[in-house]
C-alpha cells in the first residue's frame, strides 16, 4: 500500500501523535480529587483518575510507574501535570515523562493540603493549555503511527469480517514499516499454536510461549469455579461463540496472513523498533487499551461482534463490526461496518483499506464513537494486592 | 442470499450468516476454496450461531478454522444448532 500522508502532531522527541491532550495525572488514589479539580478549573484538560499508587511493591510496582510515566509519554500527550501526596513517588513520574522533551510538571499535596495544591497546579495546567492549544499538526507519514489491536465482545462475524480486516491492515502497515502490537495472553487459548508460529524466530517464540504458560498458570490457580462460566463471556454466547478454543482461533485472524512478530512484552513496555509486537496482557478490554496506550499506541482497532462500548482518554479506539445486526443496533459506537463481508459484497481487501481510510480520517482529527460519546476507561492492570 | 459460511474444507460446523429457520435448503461457501455448498437445516440458527455440517457423536472433537474448537457433550445430527449444549472446551473447565 501507499505510504499515505497524515496530519498529526509530531512532539518533541519526533515521536507523532493524533490528539493533543494536557493530561492531570495523579500519581495516587488519594489525589484524584485535586486532579479532578484542576481538570476542572481548566477547560481543554484531562483528568485521569485512578484506584492505585499506593504501598505497591516489586513487579506491581514496576508495571505501575511504566503506566504513569508511559501515559504521560505518549505522542498524544502534549503537556503533563503530576499531582501526588507526596513529592518522592510524583518526581519519580515527572522526571520519566520529562525524558521525552514534553512539559511536565509535578505537585505534592503533603504540607499545603489540597487547596493551595488546585491553586498551583491549575495555574501551570493553565499554561500548559494555552501553550499546546497554539500546537500545529504537520504533514507526517500512516507508517509513524504505532496502532495497537483487541476484540471486544466477540461472536462468530468478528473470526469471518472485523479481525480478518484488521489482519489485512496489520499486514498493510508492517510491510511499509509500520509499528503495531497484539496481545490478549488469555484469549489465544486454543490458537496459542498459531501464534507461535508466526514468531520471527526461536528466541521471539520461546519468549511468547513463557508469557504465555506464565498466564494459564495464573489463571488455573485462581480457579474456583469452571472457568467456562467466564470465558466466553456471557455475550459472546449470545453471539455464537461456544468455547475459548473458537474465540482464540477467530481473535488470531487480527494478525494478518504475512506478518511475523517480532518481539515479546511486557505489560505497558514500549517497543523498541517497527514492526508487529506481542504484549502480555489481560483480555478485558479497558485493562489491555490502557496498557498499550501506555506503551505509546496512538491509535487502536477494536473489531466487536456484539459491541462493546469501549474508549480511552489517550489513544482513540476505533470500532469496526462484522454483524450486521450490530451494525444497525449499535450504531451509535460503530465508526465502521465490515458486515457485507458475509454476503461477499466486500472482500477483505476491501475492508482492510476501508479501515486505513478510517485510520487517516481519525488520525487527523476525526472523533471517533467512543470519544464523541466520552468514553475515557482509564483502567490500571494489578498484579497482586499492595503490601 | 449465502446462509452459512465455512471457514476450512476440514471443518465440521459452519457459521450461519443469516437467521436460518428449521427445515430450509441452504446455500453456504467454503472461504478457504470459494466453493459453493449446500446443507440443510433441522433446527432454527440464529445468524452467527453453527451448525453441523455433518452427525457428530459424543466424545469426538469439532473442527473450525480447521483446528480443534472443543468435544461433543451430547450427540448432534447434520444440520442441527451446536452450541453450549452440546459442545465443550478441551482447555478452560
Amino acid at each position: 500500500m501507499k505510504n499515505q500522508k497524515i496530519y498529526a502532531y509530531r512532539r518533541e522527541n519526533g515521536r507523532v501523535g493524533v490528539r493533543n491532550h494536557v493530561i492531570i495525572l495523579p500519581v495516587d488514589d488519594i489525589s484524584n480529587a485535586a486532579c479532578e479539580s484542576v481538570a476542572n478549573n481548566i477547560k481543554g484538560t484531562l483528568g485521569l483518575p485512578h484506584a492505585y499508587g499506593r504501598l505497591q511493591f516489586g513487579e506491581d510496582l514496576d508495571l505501575f510507574f511504566r503506566t504513569m510515566i508511559g501515559t504521560g509519554s505518549n505522542p498524544n500527550v502534549a503537556a503533563a501535570i503530576v499531582i501526588g501526596i507526596e513529592p518522592g513517588w510524583t518526581q519519580k513520574i515527572v522526571d520519566g515523562i520529562a525524558k521525552t522533551g514534553k512539559p511536565v510538571a509535578g505537585f505534592s499535596i503533603e504540607g499545603q493540603g489540597d487547596i493551595a495544591t488546585i491553586a498551583q497546579a491549575s495555574a501551570k495546567a493553565k499554561e500548559f493549555v494555552q501553550w499546546a492549544t497554539e500546537l500545529q499538526r504537520t504533514e507526517c507519514k500512516f507508517s509513524e503511527l504505532y496502532i495497537s489491536v483487541k476484540c471486544g465482545e466477540s461472536d462468530t462475524t468478528t473470526g469471518l469480517a472485523s479481525c480478518p480486516a484488521v489482519g489485512n491492515v496489520i499486514d498493510k502497515h508492517c510491510a511499509i514499516g509500520g509499528m503495531a502490537s497484539f496481545g490478549e495472553t488469555t484469549e489465544l487459548t486454543g490458537a496459542e499454536h498459531i501464534v507461535a508460529s508466526k514468531a520471527a524466530n526461536e528466541k521471539v517464540r520461546k519468549q511468547f510461549q513463557a508469557m504465555f504458560d506464565d498466564y494459564q498458570k495464573l489463571v488455573f490457580g485462581e480457579k474456583t469455579n469452571d472457568l467456562s462460566e467466564s470465558q466466553p463471556t456471557k455475550g459472546n454466547i449470545a453471539g455464537g461463540l461456544t468455547t475459548i478454543e473458537e474465540k482464540a482461533l477467530g481473535n488470531v485472524e487480527k494478525l494478518g496472513k504475512k506478518t511475523k512478530f517480532v518481539g515479546c512484552l511486557k505489560p505497558a513496555e514500549a517497543p523498541t523498533n517497527t514492526g508487529l509486537w506481542f504484549m502480555d496482557t489481560s483480555s478485558a478490554a479497558a485493562e489491555a487499551v490502557t496498557l498499550w496506550a501506555a506503551s505509546g499506541a496512538v491509535v487502536h482497532l477494536f473489531p466487536t461482534g456484539q459491541g462493546n462500548v469501549i474508549g480511552n482518554p489517550i489513544e482513540p479506539v476505533i470500532k469496526l463490526t462484522g454483524n450486521p445486526k450490530t451494525a444497525k443496533l449499535m450504531k451509535d459506537h460503530i465508526d465502521l461496518d465490515v458486515s457485507p463481508v458475509l454476503q461477499g459484497e466486500m472482500t477483505l481487501d476491501q475492508a482492510g483499506d476501508a479501515l486505513i481510510e478510517m485510520i487517516v480520517r481519525t488520525a487527523n482529527g476525526r472523533n471517533t464513537a467512543a470519544e464523541a460519546l466520552g468514553h475515557r476507561e482509564f483502567v490500571m492492570t494489578k498484579l497482586y494486592r499492595s503490601a | 442470499m449465502i446462509h452459512f459460511l465455512v471457514h476450512d474444507t476440514a471443518d465440521t460446523v459452519a457459521v450461519a450468516v443469516v437467521d436460518i429457520a428449521a427445515g430450509m435448503q441452504l446455500t453456504g461457501r467454503d472461504l478457504s476454496t470459494n466453493k459453493p455448498l449446500k446443507a440443510k437445516s433441522a433446527q432454527d440458527i440464529p445468524l452467527g450461531h453453527k451448525l453441523a455440517l455433518k452427525d457428530l457423536a459424543v466424545g469426538e472433537t469439532v473442527i473450525k478454522y480447521g483446528n480443534e474448537i472443543g468435544k461433543v457433550v451430547k450427540p448432534i445430527k447434520a444440520g442441527q444448532h451446536v452450541h453450549v449444549h452440546n459442545l465443550k472446551t478441551k482447555r478452560w473447565a
